[in-house]
């Protein structure tokens, strides 16, 4: 069956891949020119009052464009047999981490065009955030929300263990591991509460960060085998060894509800873990059911804050056929009054639930400051607020891998490479295999250009 | 005679006009993407940029990555798990449900059920029975004393749940074989009754011959349906929470050929992985064929 079914979509795709010499530059947005049309979105869900505030605010400022968004998430899938069939979206909401290897296959185009006709100014966007989204010079995508990472704390399993909350901390990594098999409880060989979860295998690239490597060069080169890489894998991995292995802690973990009441955090699973910004958002509906939060900064060796930047971005498909529309949606999703609108909505949202507004992330860093001033003002709850400040502490000095041509290949060698050390291979051997992957795809990546 | 042969083409071309909606449907849908990729297998489609011949370095390239054999290896594994526990296991319920008499209505729709229920969704509700940690499995296992494995992320067990969750899916053999059972002649067994066959006796020496022709379609079907396993390996290991951390013991072939095509855009390559997956499993199809024909009993089927 799924073997007919790809040799069918190969044949839609092949036909239309031979045919489908467009002559369209991409990225157009033709000069002058009001956006107008139909418009259609792929890979953007948007059903929160961020999303719908945003919404509102594009087609009350171009009520002549229709908006057709198939909500879901950015499905490469379907994206690729839409584009490749001739029948791509208008615009595009992926990761910004798929920017570069999506940019050099061709199938997004660079924004020249769109920034300059419709004015968008690149400078309102955060630096780390612009970055990901620039490949070889050129600009692939308008940046989105940005998440950074933070250390949250569940002050209960603390004191039942008999840990400082300044206990929890990655300036010294031997005093992280003490506390963190102080913490950890298991009963035979069911594991009950996870001491500090590193997070592996995604957040390998913070720890490598922290331990001072940059695992993506400047020129999108893999360096994932440099020593201070290696020796931040063997540390993380370390950690888990130490908290029942990696089967039976990932098993553990798989069985956490991240949404729910019974959350790691307030079920006491895990003690404290790096987590990213959204969560105090969803953690803030169970103060009232026994939660006590607490956070300490993700730092590097020397105390100072460190933090990946992720996040999404908008971009515009080859043969996007109104790309004049993509652009003014890309830019006015973006701007600080659309994220005033947005918080505006969030604060009502807040009001309306009796809570408190826990901050909105994006990469616009105007918007923040100003989101900031005006609405988290009121945290009442001591623990939260220390999050949402590391949060924002992070936000000036958080950085994101480096764009590479070979980005989603050099992202499927460390992962895997990190899965095998889980697995029991030495660190070194696991990244040396990786960085040999990944030179070869890089380095045919750049060669096919 | 001319009336007669008018007679026969006339039939001849109502025939085909039945047919027909099956035959357009077959080129349009599977002749003619079976033919544009094996086109495409010998060029470097990315999906984007139009289609360029490479010759054969497809297959070349099919012998050189490591993946390929590691993910083939992963799907013969778990199709020699699976195409015997599968075979077993409907057997043994279809063998149960003729006993069952009156209620047998009730319990074949229900036996059926899960054949209707998304593989997704089913691999979803899997993940969270077998986990390890916390798992409804292991801890009725846990009843009885037995520490059970994790099942979901222990590399050596990954593949024995797939095969356990593509249980879950038997109902179409339950009902083949529960109709071969139900067509065996009585009077066979009374025979054998009469000469003092044990049950195990007549299930060996009467059931599994009467119902070989049975037996050998599902054994059939169900090697091809292993070789392209997919869905339930997808969501359980490399759905979006599970991605980032699936480890190579679950590679399946289909699951590396759809990365190839949709992860990193190899098209042409994916194309040809298609094409020897094709080969593979005719080749096995026709091993099993000649060895299954010493052993189906065909009705009528003397001449063989």
């Amino acid at each position: 069956m799924l073997v007919a079914a790809m040799a069918a979509t190969a044949l839609l795709g092949g036909c239309a891949g031979v045919g489908s010499k467009s002559g369209d530059s991409g990225g157009g947005a033709t000069p002058g020119a009001a956006p107008t049309g139909a418009l259609k979105i792929m890979g953007f869900g948007g059903e929160d009052e961020v999303g719908q505030a945003r919404i509102a605010a594009f087609k009350a400022a171009y009520p002549s464009v229709t908006v057709t968004n198939n909500k879901g998430d950015f499905d490469a899938q379907q994206f690729l047999t839409a584009l490749a069939s001739g029948n791509p979206p208008d615009l595009v909401y992926m990761d910004r981490n798929l920017i570069g290897t999506y940019a050099k296959k061709g199938a997004i185009v660079p924004l020249e065009d769109c920034i300059s006709n419709q004015q968008v100014d690149t400078s309102q966007y955060r630096e780390a955030a612009m970055k990901s989204v620039t490949l070889g010079g050129k600009v692939y995508g308008i940046p989105e929300f940005y998440v950074v990472t933070t250390n949250l704390i569940d002050t209960t399993s603390l004191q039942q263990a008999g840990v400082q909350v300044s206990d929890i901390q990655t300036r010294d990594w031997n005093a992280l591991k003490a506390t963190s098999a102080k913490l950890f409880q298991k009963n035979g060989n069911k594991l009950q509460r996870i001491g500090y979860d590193p997070k592996l295998p995604e957040y390998f690239p913070l720890w490598a960060t922290a331990n001072g490597a940059t695992i993506i060069k400047e020129d999108g080169a893999p360096n994932l085998n440099d020593p201070k890489a290696v020796e931040a894998l063997a540390y993380a991995v370390g950690l888990i060894d130490d908290q029942g292995g990696w089967t039976s802690f990932k098993s553990f973990r798989d069985s956490f509800d991240i949404f729910g009441e019974k959350n790691p955090l307030s079920a006491g699973s895990v003690a404290a873990f790096p987590m990213e910004n959204w969560y105090v958002n969803v953690l803030r509906d169970f103060i009232g059911k026994g939660l006590k939060l607490d956070s300490t900064q993700f730092t590097d060796h020397d105390g100072k804050p460190v933090s990946m930047v992720g996040g999404s971005a908008w971009a515009i498909p080859k043969g996007s056929k109104n790309a004049t529309a993509a652009c003014a949606w890309a830019k006015t999703m973006t701007t600080k009054e659309t994220w005033l609108k947005a918080a505006d909505a969030r604060e009502a949202k807040v009001k309306k639930d009796n809570s408190f507004f826990t901050g909105l992330f994006t990469a616009n860093k105007a918007a923040d400051e100003e989101i900031r001033a005006k609405y988290v003002t009121n945290v009442p709850d001591p623990g939260f607020k220390r999050a949402i400040d590391n949060y924002y502490a992070t936000l000036d000095s958080a950085v994101a891998l480096n764009p590479s041509p070979a980005g989603a290949e050099i992202d499927a060698a460390w992962r895997s490479a990190v899965t095998r050390a889980l697995g029991g291979q030495p660190a070194q051997q696991a990244l040396d295999q990786a960085q040999k992957e990944a030179e070869a795809a890089f380095t045919k990546a750049n060669g096919n250009g | 005679m001319a009336s007669r042969g008018l007679l026969q083409r006339r039939e001849a071309r109502s025939a085909y006009l039945f047919i027909a909606p099956w035959i357009i449907g077959f080129l349009v849908f599977t002749a003619g993407p079976m033919v544009a990729s094996l086109w495409l297998s010998f060029t470097d489609y990315s999906l984007v940029d139009p289609a360029h011949s490479v010759g054969t370095a497809n297959y070349q390239q099919l012998l050189d990555d490591p993946r390929v054999a590691k993910s083939l290896a992963n799907t013969f594994v778990y199709a020699a798990l699976f195409v015997p526990l599968g075979t077993v296991v409907a057997l043994a319920l279809a063998m149960l449900l003729q006993k069952v008499g009156r209620a047998s209505g009730f319990f074949r729709t229900v036996f059926y059920l899960p054949v209707m229920t998304p593989a997704v969704a089913a691999g979803a509700m899997f993940l969270l029975l077998l986990n390890g940690q916390r798992g409804l499995v292991n801890q009725v296992l846990g009843w009885f004393g037995i520490n059970g494995p994790d099942w979901t992320t222990d590399p050596a067990w990954l593949k024995p749940s797939l095969a356990v969750v593509s249980l879950w899916t038997v109902g179409g053999s339950i009902i083949i074989y529960l109709a071969a059972l139900n067509n065996v002649p009585r009077q066979l067994y009374e025979a054998a009754l009469l000469d003092g066959a044990g049950p195990v006796r007549r299930f060996v020496s009467v059931t599994l011959p009467m119902i070989s022709g049975a037996l050998f379609f599902t054994i059939i079907t169900h090697t091809i349906a292993a070789m392209q396993m997919f869905d339930q390996a997808y969501t359980m290991f490399y759905g979006p929470q599970q991605k980032a951390t699936a480890s190579d013991e679950s590679l399946v072939y289909m699951v590396y050929l759809f990365q190839n095509a949709f992860e990193f855009f190899k098209m042409g390559f994916a194309s040809a992985m298609a094409w020897l997956l094709f080969v593979i499993i005719l080749v096995i199809t026709v091993i099993q064929v000649r060895v299954g024909n010493r052993f189906v009993y065909y009705e009528g089927g003397s001449t063989r």
